[in-house]
């Protein structure tokens, strides 16, 4: 960038020889003319709120004080982030989503990879499966949650119906409300399980999206030259293409866990915390509708973006050191 | 050719996984379509059993309004496509700019504005529902669907802008290089250069958005539960799950919203896979 003096002409009036000088600050200004909408509603319904959630985290508001606010001075506190650090719920809540999000990383890219490299070779009718198995990732999370729990339905549910048809089952299970049931005496925690793989059957596609697009980009040439001395078809697998997905596993683990680490949506649809599914963003939708306290709310979110914050620095940092090798 | 030429069983073994992958994929999908076509008193008299006829009473039932005798879902979804409409319409015309920019212009300050939005795109999330409630409720809008509307745009600009820039990246740069050369002004360049080309990828992304704002489910939830007249189809049909509704015409509701989606998911996909993955080649 180079420093000139602003004189340049307006952008209408174009002499050839102003504009030679005046390039770089037209492109500077075009530039954030053209990226100032989009900054706008990031800074607005992102920047904002995020400084908003910080304020209220260390202030003592309800939802009753809305009407009143900005015209009260603020009540500043630390007694939202003491109660979350004492209260039950929300170590529960962070064991619970941490369980959570792990087995739902884990799961889904396996899932993914296994599709992945099932449906690596070519074969007739490859296009039409691969687009098929897209379907649970573009359903509306209602909809699958709708089909699931009458899959799942003690009464009338096809799961429940076949296994006491079929596998002897004695009573109806409630896979959605059972906390834990001994599975030839192991512990099992079967709400939880199930919402897990729920999640894993939605978010797997993008996984094997992503690890597809990753092979494909894998030179043929390299496969050939390890056949020729001598690799067979597993270590062919193992020590070429596995090593040439790593980095984009690794960054499918990471943004999962993310995303699950916050999701709503799909744990409240299927059991509504029943189960012991509280996750932490049931816990700060029920601080915030149920309990009607905004700054408890806000203190559970903080908490939980902080963690993620971590998340987000160490993957960063991995990223940069895998570029750099 | 190649020595790794797959064995007999290697390929009976892809085969069974593909099976079991489509079981698994589209076997609750088949079982939500199967039972949202029967009476509701077979299905609880015989959960395993398949459809003696074809039964669509549910549908009907599940979309008329509730004056007559059905659960409204028709106004639902009348209310999410004006929401998703118009989500689709700003946000789209918000990334067209800031994506163009951000994948061809090199201003002062691009790194930064480049990085804010993607910290953005990838912290995304629940910490920021409290405040944007608390604002928008201080506003006077939580009770209506502008509200929701205004929510959606800021949730669908980072992942638009994403998918935009990478299909702007992917476009040749000699053509705009030779409109400048003719004294094309930006807006031009915009209009009659870039745009043409670009169709393709603003009709992906412009998909991508009407779906995320189609299916979304939390803030309609956290906003609008208390105003029936304005549910979405996703919280009406969430809502309705609390109520006696009979589960057919539940899912009856599920898949008349569901179809429309995978269609033009379907139409788009390549186009909408390749905005999503791209980066993901390296």
């Amino acid at each position: 960038m180079t420093a000139r003096s602003r004189t340049a002409s307006p952008a209408t009036a174009r002499p050839p020889k102003v504009r030679l000088t005046t390039q770089a600050q037209r492109t500077n200004r075009s530039g954030w003319l053209l990226v100032s909408p989009s900054l706008a509603v990031v800074g607005l319904v992102v920047l904002l709120p995020f400084a908003l959630v910080v304020v209220f985290g260390f202030s003592d508001i309800r939802l009753v004080d809305i009407p009143y606010l900005g015209t009260e001075p603020i009540e500043w506190t630390l007694d939202n982030f003491r109660g979350a650090m004492a209260s039950q719920a929300f170590w529960g809540a962070l064991w619970t989503t941490v369980l959570y999000a792990g087995l739902t990383a884990v799961g889904s890219l396996a899932v993914g990879l296994v599709l992945a490299l099932a449906l690596r070779r070519p074969f007739a009718g490859r296009g039409l499966v691969r687009a098929l198995l897209l379907v649970p990732y573009v359903l509306p999370v209602v909809a699958a949650a709708t089909i699931w729990r009458t899959m799942l339905n003690p009464q009338y549910g096809v799961v429940n119906a076949f296994g006491r048809a079929y596998l002897g089952w004695d009573t109806p299970v409630g896979f959605l409300s059972t906390t834990t049931a001994d599975v030839w005496g192991i512990p099992v925690p079967v709400a939880l399980l199930v919402v897990v793989l729920f999640d894993i059957w939605k978010s797997a596609p993008l996984a094997f999206l992503f690890l597809t697009a990753r092979l494909q980009s894998v030179p043929g040439e390299i496969e050939e030259a390890a056949a020729l001395d001598g690799a067979n078809r597993r270590q062919a697998l193992r020590f070429i293409l596995l090593p040439q997905l790593r980095a984009v596993a690794l960054l499918l683990l990471l943004l999962r866990f993310i995303w699950s680490f916050q999701s709503f949506d799909d744990v409240y649809l299927l059991t509504e915390g029943a189960g012991s599914t509280q996750v932490m963003a049931i816990q700060v939708y029920t601080e915030l509708v149920t309990k009607a306290d905004i700054g408890s709310a806000a203190a559970f979110g903080l908490l939980m973006s902080l963690i993620l914050g971590v998340l987000l620095i160490g993957y960063v940092v991995l990223s940069r050191r895998t570029d750099e090798s | 050719m190649s020595g790794a030429r797959p064995t007999r069983a290697a390929r009976a073994g892809r085969a069974l996984v593909v099976a079991i992958a489509l079981l698994w994929s589209l076997g609750p999908v088949a079982y939500g379509v199967v039972l949202s076509m029967r009476p509701y008193a077979e299905v609880t008299r015989d959960p395993l059993g398949l459809p003696s006829g074809l039964d669509l009473s549910a549908f009907a039932t599940a979309m008329r309004d509730e004056a007559d005798g059905g659960f409204g879902l028709g106004r639902f979804v009348l209310n999410s496509l004006g929401v998703a409409a118009g989500t689709v319409v700003l946000s789209i015309v918000v990334c067209i700019l800031g994506a163009y920019a951000a994948a061809r212009l090199r201003y002062r300050g691009r790194a930064l504005t480049n990085g804010i939005i993607l910290a953005v795109y990838l912290f995304p999330g629940i910490v920021l529902a409290v405040p944007k409630f608390v604002i928008l409720s201080r506003l006077g809008l939580t009770s209506s669907l502008i509200g929701l509307l205004i929510v959606y745009v800021a949730a669908t600009v980072p992942v638009a802008l994403y998918m935009m820039r990478n299909f702007f990246l992917a476009l040749p740069q000699s053509v705009e290089e030779a409109a400048i050369m003719d004294g094309c002004t930006l807006g031009q360049l915009l209009v009659r250069v870039v745009l043409p080309i670009a169709v393709p990828g603003v009709v992906a992304t412009a998909i991508y958005v009407f779906m995320i704002a189609w299916n979304e489910y939390f803030y309609a939830l956290l906003f609008l539960v208390q105003h029936r007249e304005r549910w979405t189809a996703p919280l009406g049909i969430a809502q309705l799950g609390d109520f006696q509704v009979p589960v057919t015409v539940l899912l009856a509701g599920s898949i008349a919203v569901t179809v429309p989606v995978v269609i033009v998911f379907f139409l788009a996909q390549r186009y909408i896979v390749s905005g999503l993955v791209q980066g993901a080649e390296r």
